[in-house]
């Protein structure tokens, strides 16, 4: 069954994420909670990805591209090899980074040693992403960018007829930038329907929640009335993710908006909101408060 | 002089419909950069991507991911103002082969400063993996797109456009200074449209008994270093350089940074936009005004060498006239 499947990768994620903020005192808990659940979905029952090319454990930062540089890499291996026939997951949110590493190594696709690599100078498994970092394959922390590049790549897929999806991951606090709306009206131009796009509404963003930072009114009948096929789903049900990402419109992407909740599998997190954007300690008692009342919900002990 | 119309309307549909992989995007100045008849001929080799500069840029560099090699058409303005995150997040950081056509470059638009790019040599010379060209003649306009397209890396082009005069017989050749002239009293380091002015006044300068070396950059990053520093070294009185563009960051400052590392001991004057805005009028109106013309570089001359030459404005050629209402423009822009 593929639904215990994506529940064990999908509490997998939640737990090797909160082990590790709590070893290096801080993280991003609640980008984990809201989007553990469709990531898991995503990558055990949706994507069609070829095996990891990449090495297990991530190498060393290659230096920057160049044309004299050949040591430069991206981390897109880790999705595998791209061939016609297969689907790319290119990853937008930079600072989701923990999460696709540890989700990554849940489906088995990194070695949990690259965990240890996570922020330490001179590594490619940086804190805030960028092309280099696994399962990476844009830079991607200025953002919204990265969905105009998959388009790109989308556009190249179907001059070259390829057969594969190109999904793309966002956040909600993307959809604040102009170049969003750019992006949505060129894929109505061209009528683009080989992109899927999967957004975490957790409605939440660096300076708080995104009501009181700008409010963004309809999401999905915005993003209707600019062509697109939007499934208005909560992203914690997986069955009701994997329905969703089975939809293959004639015309204009697809996209799945995946209302999820900054605290889902992590209650103790409400206590800290608004400021969920990084989790970090100011006191030992803080920490061990926190980490007592999330391990008690993530392992049922204490 | 011969004056070619729409060098580059020619020249881009030679160059791109025998190569597959080369792409042609606009947003919504297809005419006006001189592609619209390549719209019309080649349209699965063409994308209007709309007037949003910004998912253009990062669109374009997806594209280049996947092995295509889009060339974008627009005002140059409009590819590295608004765009410019874009261009270093989504192209030049990856070292991708994106070609950013920019017309209009300059002082050559009576659009005022909403179109005229005067700091762009400035701005993309600081982003890493960039390369810079600047077309001044339509043999440059006519053979620039081989050559940019040889690059291993995104490349910006200042592509003129209209008629254009031919002062070149020998076609664009990558980082290698043209010398024009040679003399040993001073060298002239000129670019792009101020290279027809600076051959009215060398010209004059040279029968009023100056030596004088001209040099003209159609590679401004890199840059053949060697070439200038030798020309400069064997300079009696040192080099004035003349741009269209502001001098700081660019023609002028790339001069002195080479002089100044290399220890040459040389006078400088650099002539162009000089810390100043321009606003919108005529090509010749504004070059004088702001002193890029070939009096201005008389003037110069007669400053770095302490001799008066008695030239006027009437010794030097007369200025080309541009019909601001011409067939060979999609607008009076």
């Amino acid at each position: 069954m593929w639904q215990n499947e994506v529940k064990k990768v999908a509490d997998g994620i939640r737990k090797r994420v909160f082990e590790h903020t709590i070893k290096n005192n801080g993280g991003y808990l609640s980008q984990t909670c809201s989007s553990a659940d469709f990531l898991a979905t995503l990558y055990v029952k949706t994507l069609n990805l070829g095996p990891g090319i990449a090495p297990a454990i991530p190498l060393p930062f290659g230096g920057v591209p160049s044309a004299t540089n050949s040591d430069s890499f991206t981390g897109a291996g880790y999705h595998g090899e791209a061939t016609p026939d297969r689907d790319r997951f290119i990853i937008s949110p930079a600072h989701y980074a923990l999460v696709i590493y540890a989700t990554l190594v849940e489906v088995g696709r990194m070695d949990p040693a690259g965990m240890e690599h996570f922020n330490k100078d001179g590594g490619s498994v940086e804190m805030i992403g960028a092309e280099h970092s696994p399962g990476m394959e844009v830079t991607n922390g200025s953002l919204a960018q990265t969905l105009s590049m998959a388009i790109g790549v989308a556009i190249a897929r179907k001059r070259r007829n390829h057969t594969g999806r190109v999904w793309v991951f966002c956040s909600d606090g993307e959809l604040q930038e102009g170049q969003t709306w750019e992006s949505f009206a060129l894929m109505n131009h061209l009528g683009l329907n080989n992109i899927a796009i999967i957004y975490d509404v957790n409605k939440q963003q660096c300076d708080g929640a995104m009501s009181s930072v700008q409010e963004l009114g309809p999401t999905a009948e915005k993003m209707k009335a600019f062509g697109a096929h939007v499934e208005d789903i909560d992203g914690h049900d997986i069955e009701a993710v994997a329905a969703a990402a089975e939809i293959r419109p004639e015309n204009g992407p697809l996209v799945i908006l995946a209302n999820t909740s900054p605290f889902e599998g992590m209650d103790f997190l409400k206590k800290r909101f608004p400021r969920l954007h990084y989790v970090r300690f100011k006191t030992a008692e803080e920490a061990e408060e926190l980490e007592k009342a999330i391990r008690c919900q993530l392992y049922g002990t204490n | 002089m011969e004056l070619v119309s729409k060098p580059y309307a020619r020249a881009f549909t030679e160059f791109a419909k025998a190569r597959p992989e080369v792409l042609c995007v606009t947003a919504d100045l297809t005419s006006s950069c001189e592609v619209d008849g390549f719209r019309d001929n080649y349209p699965d080799q063409y994308y209007s991507m709309g007037m949003a500069e910004q998912n253009m840029m990062s669109v374009c560099g997806g594209l280049a991911m996947e092995g295509y090699r889009p060339f974008i058409h627009t005002f140059a303005v409009f590819l590295y103002r608004r765009p410019f995150d874009q261009l270093v997040c989504s192209v030049a950081y990856s070292n991708r082969k994106v070609r950013l056509m920019g017309f209009l470059p300059g002082i050559t638009t009576p659009g005022g400063i909403t179109h005229q790019a005067i700091e762009d040599i400035a701005v993309l010379r600081s982003v890493p993996n960039m390369t810079i060209l600047e077309t001044g003649d339509a043999t440059e306009v006519e053979s620039v797109l081989e050559v940019a397209d040889a690059v291993e890396g995104p490349v910006y082009v200042r592509v003129l456009r209209g008629q254009v005069p031919r002062l070149f017989s020998e076609p664009f050749r990558f980082n290698r200074l043209r010398e024009l002239s040679k003399g040993d009293d001073l060298v002239v380091l000129s670019a792009g449209i101020t290279t027809e002015e600076a051959m009215r006044a060398t010209a004059a300068l040279k029968k009023a008994g100056m030596g004088i070396t001209h040099l003209h950059a159609s590679t401004l990053k890199p840059f053949d270093s060697e070439t200038l520093l030798d020309a400069v070294s064997n300079a009696r009185h040192g080099i004035i350089t003349l741009e269209n563009h502001t001098i700081i960051g660019g023609l002028g400052s790339i001069a002195a940074e080479l002089m100044a590392e290399h220890g040459t001991g040389k006078k400088l004057i650099r002539l162009g936009l000089k810390d100043t805005f321009a606003h919108g009028a005529s090509r010749p109106y504004l070059m004088k005004k702001y002193g890029l013309d070939a009096l201005a570089l008389v003037k110069a001359a007669e400053t770095l060498t302490g001799k008066e030459t008695g030239l006027s404005e009437e010794d030097l050629l007369a200025v080309r006239l541009d019909e601001v209402h011409s067939e060979n423009k999609a607008e009076a822009l």
